[in-house]
């Protein structure tokens, strides 16, 4: 061909997965789509195309409206929202404790807003209503403290971090147990919860989310600089102008915001903060300008995903998703470490 | 243009500073040398502003390290450390590109002018041909390399290197050797290092700072710095000094040698 060698020499300066990150980020945004479709036609009673169509425009009260506004929508809205938060918190967390096993759970979020929601559930069923924010405030709290404690000589080092959350979380963790004994009559009311659930989520969970989840999850975009440059090492960060401590303090608490948000409405979902973003870095590699979006995007679609299955598959009985997730997610996690054989960008 | 003045740091028991005085004059390429424990890393660090001084205060181009601001500071100085994590899944150009952070505000993103910075910056280390490859593909010195064209597409007036050629075999210790000259000569950096390897010091540098238990006991040029006296009140070795072309080289004498070729076989390049 014919200026072949012209179009070679004047040939862009492209990263190696270039095409890889693109053909990922077109496929998860098709995912999103496809995987919303086939949640808001599934379920025990089988919608058609139309008729789901029919469902969202048409006023009145047909029953298919109320199957796709009441009962599948405000699952897909939460459940993409809540995968997201979580996805991103954990792209954060490893980032920032640059630490393969770091997940929203190792600042405390998770047991701080899981002691809210027994101490709520249990001692205090009257303010069940105000068990959302009540969890949020315990998470975010609990984080707080986290990092309060692990400061020391002008610095928090990531190790201190993971290790004094090992501490408060097994305070935590033991407060609630204490609790659980002590009230084992009441435990029921709480179980779901802990093990994670989307099912009940109504359209005002769902508006709160959309409220308080977007401008998170917009605001983890600002994360995506830092992140990287942290990775770089603390003493790098530092020679090259960056504020590593005013920076780590901001990751810590964007993580803390959007674990908090999606564990208020969810429950414990564990396995999404944790598992995908690695599985987005070993497909894209090790640049959080692509792995944080995609981690949501990842984790949005996962999680409507898996909610679909939990609903669908063990019908009329309801799985909560937390558990299918971790049974169905750890086996393949494993699968994939086998295969790729190392821990993606972690390998060192 | 850097100048330590009666710094004393306390670090741990065993990295301290006492009453350190250092001038670094612009254009030159400085090494500081001295045994484990010396203080030489802790000084390097003090004088980037990674640690700061109990007392004592260090001055970079007339004014106090302590007012220029962390990207001002960064536009001006530059400083490798001694073991830049290793396991980055980042190409080449990538973590070049982290150079020009300090010349960005935030959200500011790269522009022609940057290009064309770590375009310079990838030249002279002679790694353009591998901008698109991965750090955990390179060998160790071309790795190093990365990382000092990282250091440069800083702009920095002052480069500082923590024990710059450390686990590099003879070929990249010299590569990386060149490379600094290069950049003192060609590019006006100045440089100050910490190397192991004395002969290497002596060799590249215009000066030569030996350190011992935290303070600074010979500076000068190489060809006065090192003299027996040095070596053994220094590393206490007796040591005899051979002239080749105006460039002096150490070698250990006799009576330490049992112990020096049992430690020449394992490490045959350390000092």
């Amino acid at each position: 061909m014919d200026g072949h060698t012209t179009i070679e020499l004047q040939k862009p300066r492209r990263h190696p997965y270039y095409r890889r990150r693109v053909a990922t980020a077109v496929i998860l945004t098709i995912a999103v789509f496809i995987v919303s479709i086939y949640s808001i036609v599934t379920g025990s009673v089988k919608l058609s195309l139309p008729q789901v169509w029919e469902g969202l425009m048409r006023e009145g009260s047909s029953s298919v409206r109320t199957i796709v506004w009441d009962l599948r929508l405000p699952r897909i809205i939460v459940g993409m929202i809540v995968g997201m938060c979580l996805a991103v918190s954990g792209t954060i967390m490893q980032g920032v404790m640059k630490n393969p096993l770091a997940d929203p759970g190792i600042i405390g979020v998770s047991s701080g807003a899981a002691l809210m929601a027994v101490i709520i559930t249990i001692l205090l069923p009257k303010y069940i209503v105000v068990l959302p924010i009540a969890a949020f405030v315990g998470g975010f709290a609990t984080a707080m403290l986290v990092y309060a404690l692990s400061w020391q000589g002008g610095g928090s080092a990531p190790g201190r971090i993971i290790l004094v959350g090992v501490a408060i979380n097994a305070v935590v963790g033991a407060t609630m147990s204490a609790i659980m004994l002590l009230y084992s009559d009441r435990v029921q009311a709480v179980l779901p919860w802990m093990a994670g659930v989307i099912g009940g989520a109504t359209m005002e969970q769902a508006k709160m989310l959309l409220i308080y989840g977007i401008p998170a999850l917009v605001l983890s975009l600002f994360a995506i600089k830092p992140v990287r440059l942290l990775q770089l090492g603390d003493d790098v960060a530092k020679l090259l102008g960056h504020r590593v401590e005013r920076s780590r303090f901001f990751l810590i608490i964007i993580s803390a915001l959007l674990t908090g948000i999606a564990v208020s409405v969810s429950g414990l979902i564990g396995f999404i903060g944790l598992v995908i973003p690695h599985v987005v870095r070993m497909i894209v590699g090790q640049d959080e300008r692509f792995v944080l979006p995609l981690s949501a995007l990842a984790g949005g679609a996962f999680l409507v995903l898996a909610d679909t299955f939990a609903r669908s598959w063990f019908d009329p009985v309801e799985l909560p998703v937390g558990l299918l997730l971790s049974f169905l997610g750890g086996p393949f996690f494993l699968y994939i470490l086998y295969k790729r054989g190392g821990l993606g960008a972690f390998r060192s | 243009m850097l100048s330590v003045r009666d710094v004393s740091i306390r670090h741990s028991e065993l990295f301290a500073l006492r009453h350190v005085e250092l001038e670094i004059h612009e254009g030159e390429i400085v090494s500081i040398i001295g045994p484990n424990g010396s203080g030489k890393s802790t000084l390097l660090k003090t004088m980037a502003r990674l640690l700061s001084p109990l007392e004592g205060a260090i001055i970079l181009e007339g004014r106090l390290l302590d007012l220029w601001g962390q990207k001002e500071l960064a536009q001006t100085l530059a400083m490798l450390p001694q073991t830049p994590h290793h396991g980055l899944d980042m190409t080449v150009r990538e973590l070049v590109e982290f150079g020009r952070n300090p010349h960005k505000r935030w959200l500011q993103t790269l522009d022609h002018e940057d290009e064309r910075v770590i375009d310079w910056a990838l030249d002279v280390t002679n790694l353009k041909e591998m901008e698109n490859r991965f750090l955990p593909s390179l060998s160790g010195g071309e790795r190093q390399r990365a990382w000092i064209a990282m250091a440069i597409a800083q702009r920095p007036k002052i480069l500082l290197l923590d024990e710059p050629t450390t686990h590099l075999d003879i070929v990249h210790q010299l590569e990386v050797m060149e490379l600094v000259h290069q950049l003192n000569k060609e590019w006006g950096v100045t440089v100050v290092m910490v190397l192991h390897d004395v002969n290497q010091a002596a060799q590249y540098s215009d000066r030569l700072i030996a350190m011992k238990q935290g303070t600074i006991v010979y500076d000068g040029p190489p060809q006065q710095v090192m003299c027996r006296q040095m070596f053994e009140e220094v590393f206490g070795v007796d040591v005899r000094i051979v002239y080749d072309d105006n460039q002096p080289f150490f070698f250990p004498r006799a009576k330490t040698f049992a112990v020096v070729r049992s430690v020449q076989r394992y490490t045959p390049t350390t000092g």
